[in-house]
């Protein structure tokens, strides 16, 4: 498999500094830095329980830091105001680990409901469109009028990344994209995640702890250890170490 | 990983007031999204829809079967005093004053209130409410405050329905043991109820109604631990929603009782 090269493009779309959150008696990050350029794929890998979904929870203000300071599209996510943090929302897409599709309403109706909250001047003709468009541009037309409960895996997966980007966002958060998937499934993911990446023009975070995912669509990867990223760069900076840290995690990948 | 430390986790009578802090929270927060714009109109009509069809057909069979078994009981007590002319009077009364309005908010706390708890619960640890948020819509003025208000609607409007089946019932019986016409039944009822009786049952089930879509709806928006945080959710709506109908009933009782005097 080929690995992906970093962009060159250097304007800033997230910045994270000093980031600590804690649940309790668990300091989950501590002290997190972080960027994410202008259309890249940056994933962040770890291992489970390490706050890595917790992170791109913060940046899009569902769960609020306990410290630190967190910059989305120059805008400082704990200081704004929730109307501004709704507007600021629709620049930033989230898709869930378990694809979080509304399983009272059909696959088409998955996809109108955002639209239509948000911009509520469309036609009937054009709110079709869009959905018809989105549902093409994940391979899921067919499935237009069935329920979540009829789809599988890998479908939902597809689905909750359509209604997410029938808003168009400029930034994408991938929560374990291809989490509890077959390889196949998952290369088809993959391949999603840098389509959606040249056709949207879209800067993503990629949580994931699949090491294949990762040098697939990763233009740049930071592994996140001990709540801090201590190693970021190309697939190779990372796991061209002897940390004993990294290195169970690229052999259980790749050798077993 | 992770490094623990030692916090202490606050107390039982700590813990009391921060969920009191958070339930007076999260009914301010109703109060302030529930009448700012832009209202949910269609999800507020597909719930006073959903709490009224959900509940018509126990409501109608409980109202009924009161309505003749009330009758029923009342009829030897004032027999003795040759007084049975006064049933359908009482039966208004008692219906139209308690009954309707208690039967009903209790039969809508067990459909209505476990399902508010348990849809909402759901929605809360499949990330839908999550996803809601993340797609720049309120999930609050979405889900809380249509079902809310749909509720505190709805119960008003069925504690009537369940006081005329009740009447109904009680006029069946009635006729059928002493023979009294529907006119004269209803003629007799009616006179004895007041225009106090009517405001009183009004605002009492009212106050019911936005109790049970209060309780449901906070259950079910703090639901977690998974599936068994949607049953606990679910069951905590019924239980905690009729403990507070009998208190709030036994207050109302006191209260209204003072304009009776």
């Amino acid at each position: 498999m080929e690995e992906r090269k970093p962009l060159s493009e250097h304007e800033k779309v997230i910045e994270i500094n000093g980031l600590y959150k804690s649940f309790g008696n668990y300091h989950v990050l501590r002290g997190v830095d972080l960027e994410l350029y202008k259309r890249e794929n940056l994933v962040v890998l770890g291992k489970s329980g390490t706050g890595k979904s917790v992170l791109i929870k913060i940046v899009v203000g569902l769960l609020t830091p306990d410290r630190g300071e967190v910059k989305v599209l120059n805008q400082h996510v704990d200081q704004i105001t929730y109307k501004e943090l709704l507007a600021l929302r629709l620049k930033v897409g989230f898709s869930f680990q378990n694809s979080a599709l509304y399983d009272s309403m059909t696959v088409r109706e998955n996809l109108i409901f955002p639209l239509v909250r948000n911009q509520r001047k469309l036609t009937k003709g054009e709110i079709t469109s869009a959905v018809e468009e989105m549902l093409d541009a994940v391979g899921l037309l067919h499935t237009i009028n069935q329920m979540p409960s009829e789809l599988s895996g890998g479908q939902r997966k597809r689905i909750g990344i359509a209604r997410t980007l029938i808003l168009r966002p400029e930034i994408m958060l991938y929560d374990e994209p291809t989490a509890g998937l077959d390889p196949i499934t998952c290369l088809e993911i993959n391949n999603l995640i840098n389509e959606v990446q040249e056709r949207f023009h879209t800067s993503s975070i990629i949580i994931t702890h699949d090491l294949t995912c990762a040098k697939a669509v990763g233009n740049r990867v930071a592994m996140l250890l001990d709540g801090k990223f201590e190693r970021q760069g190309t697939f190779e900076d990372v796991f061209n170490t002897s940390d004993d840290r990294v290195k169970p995690f690229y052999d259980y990948n790749f050798i077993q | 990983m992770e490094i623990k430390d030692e916090v202490k986790s606050p107390g039982k009578i700590s813990r009391t007031f921060i969920t009191l802090y958070d339930v007076f929270q999260f009914m301010g927060r109703f109060f302030k999204e529930g009448f700012l714009p832009p209202y949910e109109g269609k999800e507020l009509m597909k719930q006073c829809y959903d709490i009224g069809y959900r509940s018509l057909a126990l409501i109608s069979l409980t109202g009924f079967i009161t309505g003749i078994v009330f009758t029923k009981q009342s009829r030897p007590s004032l027999s003795e005093f040759g007084a049975t002319s006064w049933l359908p009077s009482l039966v208004g009364i008692a219906l139209l004053r308690t009954l309707a309005p208690l039967l009903t908010s209790l039969i809508a706390a067990g459909k209505v209130g476990s399902s508010i708890g348990a849809e909402l619960g759901s929605m809360r640890v499949t990330e839908q409410i999550d996803a809601m948020e993340v797609s720049a819509t309120n999930p609050f003025k979405f889900l809380v405050t249509t079902r809310v208000l749909a509720s505190t609607i709805t119960i008003p409007i069925l504690t009537f329905y369940t006081a005329m089946v009740g009447m109904l019932g009680a006029l069946l019986n009635v006729s059928l043991s002493e023979g009294t016409s529907a006119k004269a039944f209803f003629q007799s009822s009616l006179e004895s109820i007041t225009f106090l009786d009517i405001t009183a049952s009004t605002i009492k089930a009212v106050i019911f109604g936005f109790t049970i879509g209060m309780v449901g709806c906070y259950q079910g928006y703090n639901s977690s631990k998974g599936t068994e945080g949607v049953g606990k959710a679910a069951n905590s709506a019924v239980v905690i929603g009729m403990f507070l109908i009998f208190i709030e009933e036994v207050v109302s009782v006191q209260f209204f009782g003072l304009f009776r005097t």
